[in-house]
């Protein structure tokens, strides 16, 4: 038994509104996967629960005509990793969400949660920031759209207001369509763990494949909120692959951008390391799959 | 807190229950239902006992709540049954034939994982296997069995579709001489019987 005052479920995010609203106490609840345990610890007990599990509408992949794909907050990890929009256009995202808890996590938690939760730690947060993707939430003045980079403010904030709904996220043509990526999550086990450092990086390579002409990397847990690590993606834009100094001076660069810190899951010396060994392997891994060849690194 | 008569799709019939709609799914089928195959374990979704098929697909029924279950079709381990041959399914049996049973109490949450699994009709390999069940853990077997009986039940189902599959073979064999059959039992019983020199 939940410590809760009580469960109510919302037949529509307008209903879910109306009634955050009504009751101060109460908080959003979609897979349940973060807000439970929450509940189960104590740190949130005795709030109110307004459920978003049942909402179709908030449910599903879909693609725009002008090429603009739009994933519902509510679907589940599982469905976007088995989703064939994903798999065609996003690939990267497809694998980032595929290293979350176990199989039956993936199965009820969802992608609205994951990012709205705030965490850092987010095994889809870097992908969505290196994808540009835009949140849309709706309250009770309206729905507004908020860019990737100005949602999160703070370890566990977020701009989101406690009365509102985040319906789903827009990732434009522009910022997928030519890049190749790769995500790589470290942790101390393959599965059920949280990650040490995630990073999550996007490749476009030019026409003959032999230089770069974009490249988005972005991390998780390397800073108190998911970021991007800009100097290091200035610094390699347009840049042959042949340019032995590539790589090093991209994960010298990158470890500039960023903050980590001491934790209890690892020390910041650690993470500095994984931060510049991460940025090397993903990149390569982004340009393997991209069709670009870097012969000097195994 | 007002009390809730709701009606659950469980194991094939529905059963109206009087739940509090703030438990949590397995509270009800295991305190209502008496369906003790599910079990409770660590409570948080990392260790797959309470996993239950919520239309076909395996969830964590101790971070689901009831009320969210309405309408969907429930299956513990009590509703497992293999209607064609009246008998258990194929999964169970490979469990028990490789010996992927040892405390049992994650075998409820593994038999609906391995379920699932069989049920896709893909053919896995061991290391796909191994990734599907992350979700549950087990404390005894060291997993080695219960990924061979996995295997082996996909192999039955890869049978009936006609589609080859290679297996690893069985590690373990009640194949034993007759002789020795007579050696082990009579250690057997005096196991039971605490006769220390006849061990």
């Amino acid at each position: 038994m939940f410590d809760i005052s009580f469960l109510y479920e919302a037949k529509d995010v307008k209903d879910a509104i109306k009634k955050l609203v009504e009751n101060e106490n109460s908080e959003i609840v979609s897979g349940g996967t973060d807000v439970l345990i929450r509940v189960r610890e104590g740190k949130d007990a005795g709030m109110g629960l307004v459920s978003i599990h049942n909402i179709s509408e908030l449910k599903g992949v879909s693609i725009e005509n002008d090429g603009t794909i739009v994933i519902g907050a509510g679907t589940s990890f599982h469905d976007i990793t088995n989703d064939d929009i994903i798999k065609k256009y996003i690939p990267s995202l497809a694998e980032a969400v595929d290293t979350i808890g176990g199989p039956q996590i993936r199965e009820t938690g969802t992608i609205g949660g994951n990012i709205c939760n705030g965490a850092t730690s987010a095994d889809s947060a870097s992908t969505m920031v290196a994808l540009d993707a835009c949140i849309v939430l709706e309250g009770p003045e309206g729905e507004r759209i908020v860019d990737i980079k100005d949602f999160y403010t703070g370890p566990g904030k977020t701009v989101r207001d406690r009365c509102e709904v985040c319906k789903c996220f827009k990732i434009k043509k522009e910022n997928y369509e030519n890049y190749f990526g790769y995500y790589f999550k470290y942790g101390k086990r393959k599965s059920l763990e949280i990650a040490t450092l995630g990073c999550s990086v996007l490749v476009k390579l030019n026409a003959t494949k032999d230089a770069i002409d974009d490249v988005k990397i972005a991390y998780g847990v390397a800073a108190p909120t998911p970021s991007r690590a800009v100097s290091a993606e200035e610094y390699v834009r347009g840049k042959k692959l042949v340019d032995k100094n590539l790589l090093d001076t991209f994960a010298d660069k990158a470890l500039s951008d960023m903050k980590p810190r001491n934790s209890w899951r690892a020390s910041k010396e650690f993470r500095e390391q994984l931060i510049k060994e991460m940025a090397k392997r993903s990149l390569v891994n982004s340009i393997r799959r991209a069709g670009g060849k870097i012969e000097y690194y195994v | 807190m007002s009390k809730k008569i709701i009606t659950l799709h469980v194991n094939g019939k529905d059963r109206e229950v009087m739940i509090d709609e703030r438990e949590s799914l397995y509270e009800t089928l295991r305190n209502e239902l008496n369906l003790t195959s599910v079990k409770k374990g660590c409570e948080v979704g990392e260790c797959g006992a309470c996993s239950v098929l919520l239309n076909g697909r395996c969830v964590d029924s101790c971070i689901y709540l009831t009320m969210w279950a309405v309408g969907k079709d429930i299956v513990t381990v009590e509703g497992l049954r293999d209607e064609e041959n009246d008998d258990i399914t194929d999964v169970q049996k490979e469990f028990i034939k490789e010996a992927a049973v040892q405390c049992g109490f994650c075998t409820p949450g593994f038999i609906l994982k391995a379920v699932e699994i069989v049920g896709h009709n893909k053919p896995y390999t061991r290391d796909e296997i191994k990734k599907l069940i992350t979700g549950n853990l087990c404390r005894c077997t060291g997993y080695m069995n219960i990924v061979t009986a996995i295997e082996h039940a996909i192999k039955h189902n890869m049978d009936k579709l006609g589609v080859p599959y290679e297996v690893m073979p069985s590690t373990t064999s009640f194949d034993v001489p007759e002789d020795e059959k007579d050696k082990m039992l009579e250690s057997l019983l005096a196991m039971q019987n605490n006769d220390v020199t006849k061990i």
